[in-house]
C-alpha cells in the first residue's frame, strides 16, 4: 500500500530541509506556482476527494471555492493542529516528522486561494511539534520557500505558528479564530462562515494539519492517483490513532474505506490479552460508540455516518470486556463537562448536569429517577446549541447510556438510594 | 422586502430583519434572555429558538433573518418542549433565592417559568457554587454570580455602548462566571444600565436594593430634568408605605424607550437625580421665616405690585425665570410680566458654568427646558444687569424661581440685594441659601408633581405627567403666577396645564398645532429648528 502523508516518517532527520528535498520535496510546490493557474489547483483538489480531515470531512477543494478571488480584503489561511479530540494524535506525528510536507502544503493551498499569510495554530502541550515545525520554516525561509518572491515567482507567503492555551473548544474553527484574534475561545454565530468573514474578518480557510498534508503528493501525482487510493466519494488515506487495549496502539495510514475490524485485529494487533472486545469509539471522543457486532463497517466519513456514528478526527478508542462503561461514560462526561466553553446554556449547564449524575451513579448513590431522567437531559443538549459540542455531548454520552443500559441499572440497582427520589 | 408567514400570519419586513423582530411586528412575543435589540446578538441563551420550515434543527429567532416565504412556528409543540428544557437548564444551578432578590417580579426567569416551565425540578445534586453573592463591583452596581444566566448583556453593554468593557465572562463550563476584569470596576458615566439589561437577578442597584418590591411600584411617564438631553424616564414610585424611605415616594427613574432621544439608556447623574423630590423641600408660603397662608403672602406681592404699577416704575420689577420651569410655566410668567405688567424685566439666564458633557447622551446644560425658555421669553432683557439693578437699588421687586444667586453671584451680592429691594420674592421647590436672603418663599411643586412639558436640545417638546401630587402646601409655578395674576385683577385663568398648552400652541410658532395627543409620549420636534439656539448648547 502507498504511504502518503506518512511516506517520509522514519527517515532519519525526516524534519530537515534537505532530507525532505532528497524525497521530491517543494517539487510540487514549483509545479504548482510556476506551471498552473489558481483554478487549476482548486480543480484538482476537487477531483481528488479529499475531504477535511479534522472530522467533519467536507471537501476540500470545495471549501477553497468559497474565497472570493474580487474581494480586496486580504485572505488568511489558517492550520487547525489544536488536536484536542481525546483519542486523536496523528498532527502530533506530522508535525514532528514532517514539518516541510505540511509547509508545502500551506504553501501551495495559500497560492489557490490567494492568501500571503497563514497561521498555523498548535496545541499548546505540543511543544515538540511547536519547536520542529518553527525550525522547519525558519529553515524554509532561508531556502526562499517562504518569504517574498517565493521560487522566483512574484508569490509571498508568510506563515505565524500560534501556540493554544489549553482550551478543546478552540479546535472548532470558529472558536479557533476567536483565539487566534487574542480573545475567549466562544464558537461564532453561523453564517456567515469563515470563508466571508472569518480571521479580522477577512475571508479564511480553515484545514486540518493532516488535510494540509496531502496537498503536495495530490498535486505532483495527480488526484486521479489519490482518488483511486480511497473509497468512492472519499479520495486518499486516513490516518488512523488506535488506543485503548490493543496490543499495537499507535498511528495507522490506511485507505479510507478500510474495515473496523481489518484496523484492530491485522493493523493494530488485536485486543490485549486476548480478551472479548466490548465498545469502540470510531472517531474520538465525540463520536457514539460502537459494539463489536458492528465493527465490519467501512472506516469512511459515509459509511460511519450511514450506521449512526461518525469518522470524526480519526481516534480509535478500542474498550475490551474488563471495561466497566458506566465509568467509560464517566470519563467522557467528566471530559465534556471541563471543556463546554460556556457560551450556550443548554450545553453549559447539561454538560455538568449530566457528569455529576453519572458520576453518582458510578459512585454508588444512583436513584431509578436517574435512569429515567438521563436520557432526556442528555437529549436536550444536542440541536440546541451554536457548535457541535452540544452534538458530541449528545451522541456521545447517549450512545454509553442505551448501548450499555444494563449496566447502569445494575448499578443503581446495587445503590442504597435507588428506591429514592430527590 | 421578504414577506414572511409567522404561526400563520403573514408580514412583510424589511431586508435583513431576524424572525424575533418580525414577530414582534405581528405582536408576538418570542422569550429572550440575551437579545436585546440595542446589543450585537450573541444567540447563548438559547430560549429563543423556533421552528423553521425544511431546517431539521430549530432556529435562534434573535439571529436567524426573515426570508422570502419562510414559515415559522414559535408555539408548535417541539418549541415549547424545548423552551422548557432551556429554562431547566438556565435553573439547574440558579439559587432560586427569589424572597430575597430584588428582582422578584421583575425576573424573565420567574416570568417565563410561569409561561413556559412550570415542571418539577428533577436536580438531586449540589447546585454549582459561586464565588461572589452580594459583591460590589462598583459605585452603583451589585453582582450575585449564581443568579447570573451569563446572557452577556452587560458585557456587550460595556463593550459596545461605554465601549469601557469592566467586565467579562471568566473560566468555562458550568463554572463560568460573570466578573469584572482584575482591577476594573463598573464605574463609568451610564452604570446603572447594566442593572435595567439584566434579566435576572444578577445586576443590582445599589440605591435600590431591598428598598421596595417591584409589585408595590406606580410609574409614571416623565423626562429627566438633569440636562437638556430630556431623556425619557419612568418614575417609579410607592406613596402606600411611607416608612420605607423616610417618607420619600419615589423609589427609581428608569430610563423610558425613545429611539430619537435616548433609546434604551440614561446616565447615572439622572438616575440617581430623585431625592431632592422629597428631601429638603419648600412646604409652606413664608413670609419673614414667618408661616403664612396662600392669601396672605400673594397679596403680600401683589400690592408691591400695584405700587409700582400706580406709580408707573413697572421697570422696577424683575423677573429670574428658570430653564428648569415648564412650557406651561414660563407662559404663564410672559403673560403675567411681559405682556400685562409691560415694563417689567425678565430673563432666566444664569452665568452658568457648563457641567460634564459627552457625544452620547449627557449634556453640558443640566436644564431640562432651556429651549422652550428661549422661545417663550425671548432673549431682550438680561438675568445680570437685573442682578445688577437690584444690587444697586434700581429693583423694588425681585422675583426669582428656584435660582440659588449666592452660587452665581456670591453672597455678599445676595446679601446687598436683599437690604436694597423692597420685597425679595424666592419661588422655589427646594430650600437653598438664597431662601435666606428672600423676605417671601412661596412653595413650587417638583417635575414629578407637574403636568406640562419641556423641549429639549434637539428642540424637541415633550411631556412630563405628574406622578403624585404637590408636597405640602406647594403649588405648580403657573398656577401661583396665575393667582398672583387675579389678585391684581388680570385675567389669566386656565383650567389645566393643557389649556395653558393649547394656548402656547396657538400663540408661538413654533409650537404650532402641537397637543397634548399629539405629543404623546415620545415628543414632537419645533415645526421649524431655530438655528440660533445652537450656541446655547454644550
Amino acid at each position: 500500500m502507498e504511504k502518503v502523508v506518512t511516506r517520509n516518517f522514519g527517515t532519519p532527520n525526516s524534519q530537515l530541509l534537505e532530507v525532505y528535498v532528497q524525497n521530491r520535496g517543494y517539487e510540487a510546490a514549483r509545479k504548482a506556482l510556476t506551471e498552473m493557474s489558481t483554478v487549476d489547483v482548486i480543480e484538482e483538489i476537487k477531483k481528488s476527494n479529499l475531504r477535511g480531515l479534522g472530522g467533519a470531512g467536507f471537501p476540500t477543494g470545495t471549501k477553497w471555492s468559497f474565497i472570493s478571488t474580487t474581494t480586496m480584503k486580504a485572505k488568511y489561511l489558517v492550520i487547525n493542529g489544536d488536536e484536542g479530540e481525546p483519542g486523536t494524535f496523528k498532527d502530533k506525528y506530522i508535525l514532528e516528522q514532517d514539518p516541510h510536507a505540511l509547509i508545502e502544503g500551506i504553501l501551495i493551498t495559500c497560492y489557490a486561494i490567494g492568501s500571503h499569510k497563514a497561521y498555523v495554530y498548535i496545541r499548546g502541550e505540543y511543544l515538540k511539534a511547536i519547536a520542529v515545525l518553527q525550525g522547519a520554516i525558519d529553515e524554509a525561509y532561508k531556502a526562499g520557500y517562504l518569504g517574498e518572491g517565493i521560487m522566483g515567482t512574484t508569490f509571498d507567503l508568510d506563515i505565524v505558528v500560534h501556540q493554544g492555551a489549553g482550551a478543546y473548544i478552540c479546535g472548532e474553527e470558529t472558536a479557533l479564530l476567536e483565539s487566534l484574534e487574542g480573545k475567549k475561545g466562544f464558537p461564532r454565530l453561523k453564517p456567515p462562515f469563515p470563508a466571508v468573514v472569518g480571521l479580522f474578518g477577512c475571508p479564511t480557510v480553515i484545514n486540518n494539519v493532516e488535510t494540509a498534508s496531502c496537498i503536495a503528493p495530490i498535486i505532483l501525482k495527480g488526484a486521479e492517483w489519490y482518488a483511486k487510493l480511497g473509497s468512492e466519494k472519499n479520495g486518499g488515506n486516513r490516518l488512523f490513532c488506535v488506543s485503548g487495549h490493543v496490543n499495537k496502539p499507535g498511528v495507522y495510514e490506511l485507505p479510507n474505506g478500510t474495515t473496523l475490524r481489518e484496523i484492530i485485529y491485522e493493523h493494530a494487533g488485536g485486543i490485549l490479552e486476548g480478551r472479548k472486545l466490548k465498545a469502540i469509539i470510531p472517531g474520538g471522543i465525540s463520536a457514539p460508540l460502537l459494539t463489536p457486532e458492528q465493527i465490519d463497517v467501512k472506516m469512511d466519513f459515509d459509511s460511519l455516518r450511514a450506521i449512526g456514528t461518525m469518522a470524526g478526527s480519526g481516534g480509535i478508542i478500542v474498550m475490551d470486556e474488563t471495561t466497566d462503561m458506566v465509568w467509560a461514560a464517566m470519563v467522557a462526561a467528566r471530559f465534556f463537562a471541563h471543556e463546554s466553553c460556556g457560551q450556550c446554556s443548554p450545553c453549559r449547564e447539561g454538560s455538568g448536569w449530566i457528569y455529576r449524575t453519572i458520576r453518582r451513579i458510578y459512585e454508588g448513590h444512583g436513584r431509578m429517577v436517574d435512569l429515567q431522567n438521563l436520557p432526556g437531559i442528555i437529549n436536550n443538549v444536542g440541536g440546541n446549541t451554536i457548535c457541535a459540542f452540544g452534538d458530541a455531548v449528545t451522541m456521545s454520552i447517549g450512545s454509553y447510556v442505551s448501548k450499555f443500559r444494563s449496566e447502569f441499572e445494575n448499578k443503581v440497582k446495587e445503590s442504597s438510594y435507588a428506591q429514592t427520589n430527590h | 422586502m421578504p414577506k414572511l408567514t409567522i404561526d400563520g400570519k403573514q408580514v412583510e419586513v424589511q431586508a435583513g430583519a431576524t424572525i424575533i423582530q418580525a414577530a414582534e411586528k405581528l405582536g408576538i412575543e418570542i422569550p429572550r434572555y440575551c437579545y436585546h435589540p440595542a446589543l450585537p446578538v450573541s444567540g447563548n441563551c438559547r430560549i429563543c429558538m423556533v421552528e423553521v420550515e425544511k431546517q431539521p434543527k430549530l432556529q435562534i429567532a434573535c439571529y436567524t433573518k426573515a426570508t422570502e416565504g419562510m414559515t415559522v412556528k414559535t408555539n408548535s409543540p417541539k418549541v415549547l418542549e424545548t423552551r422548557k428544557t432551556v429554562l431547566e437548564f438556565l435553573l439547574v444551578n440558579h439559587p432560586v433565592d427569589c424572597p430575597v432578590c430584588d428582582q422578584a417580579g421583575e425576573c424573565k426567569l420567574q416570568d417565563y417559568y410561569m409561561e413556559h416551565g412550570k415542571y418539577s425540578s428533577r436536580l438531586v445534586d449540589v447546585k454549582v457554587k459561586k464565588e461572589k453573592k452580594a459583591f460590589s463591583i462598583g459605585p452603583h452596581v451589585m453582582l450575585d454570580q449564581e443568579r447570573c444566566i451569563l446572557c452577556t448583556r452587560c458585557v456587550r453593554f460595556s463593550d459596545t455602548i461605554t465601549k469601557t468593557s469592566e467586565l467579562g465572562v471568566f473560566e468555562r463550563g458550568d463554572h463560568s462566571q460573570l466578573d469584572v476584569y482584575p482591577g476594573k470596576q463598573v464605574d463609568n458615566k451610564y452604570s446603572g444600565n447594566v442593572v435595567d439589561i439584566c434579566p435576572v437577578g444578577a445586576l443590582t442597584d445599589k440605591d435600590f436594593r431591598f428598598k421596595c418590591r417591584v409589585w408595590y411600584l406606580e410609574k409614571t411617564k416623565s423626562v429627566c430634568p438633569g440636562c437638556s438631553m430630556g431623556c425619557n424616564i419612568t418614575v417609579e414610585w410607592d406613596k402606600s408605605r411611607p416608612h420605607q424611605l423616610k417618607n420619600g415616594r419615589v423609589m427609581r427613574l428608569k430610563p423610558r424607550l425613545n429611539p430619537d432621544v435616548n433609546e434604551y439608556w440614561m446616565c447615572d447623574e439622572g438616575r440617581y437625580n430623585y431625592h431632592f423630590i422629597d428631601e429638603n423641600r419648600i412646604e409652606h408660603p413664608q413670609i419673614n421665616d414667618q408661616l403664612v397662608s396662600w392669601p396672605k403672602a400673594i397679596g403680600e406681592i401683589a400690592q408691591e405690585v400695584k405700587a409700582l404699577k400706580d406709580a408707573g416704575r413697572l421697570d422696577r420689577i424683575g423677573v429670574l425665570a428658570s430653564a428648569q420651569l415648564t412650557n406651561e410655566d414660563l407662559y404663564v410668567v410672559r403673560k403675567l410680566f411681559k405682556e400685562n405688567l409691560n415694563g417689567a424685566q425678565v430673563d432666566f439666564r444664569m452665568p452658568q458654568v457648563p457641567g460634564f458633557r459627552d457625544d452620547f447622551l449627557m449634556r453640558g446644560d443640566k436644564n431640562p427646558n432651556t429651549v422652550g425658555a428661549l422661545t417663550i421669553l425671548g432673549s431682550s432683557d438680561d438675568a445680570q444687569t437685573i442682578v445688577e439693578k437690584a444690587k444697586n437699588g434700581d429693583i423694588d421687586l425681585l422675583y426669582v424661581f428656584g435660582h440659588d444667586l449666592v452660587k452665581f453671584f456670591g453672597k455678599d451680592t445676595v446679601e446687598q440685594i436683599s437690604r436694597k429691594v423692597k420685597l425679595f420674592v424666592f419661588q422655589g421647590s427646594n430650600i437653598n441659601e438664597t431662601c435666606r436672603y428672600s423676605h417671601l418663599i412661596l412653595p413650587s411643586s417638583v417635575y414629578a408633581e407637574k403636568d406640562g412639558t419641556f423641549a429639549n436640545c434637539q428642540q424637541r417638546v415633550q411631556r412630563i405627567l405628574p406622578a403624585f401630587s404637590p408636597l405640602g402646601e406647594s403649588k405648580g409655578d403657573w398656577e401661583i403666577v396665575s393667582s398672583l395674576a387675579q389678585e391684581l385683577g388680570i385675567s389669566i385663568a386656565y383650567k389645566d396645564s393643557q389649556a395653558v398648552f393649547n394656548d402656547i400652541a396657538a400663540a408661538i410658532g413654533a409650537f404650532g398645532e402641537m397637543s397634548y395627543e399629539t405629543i404623546g409620549d415620545q415628543g414632537l420636534m419645533f415645526k421649524e429648528i431655530n438655528r440660533e439656539y445652537g450656541k446655547y448648547f454644550y
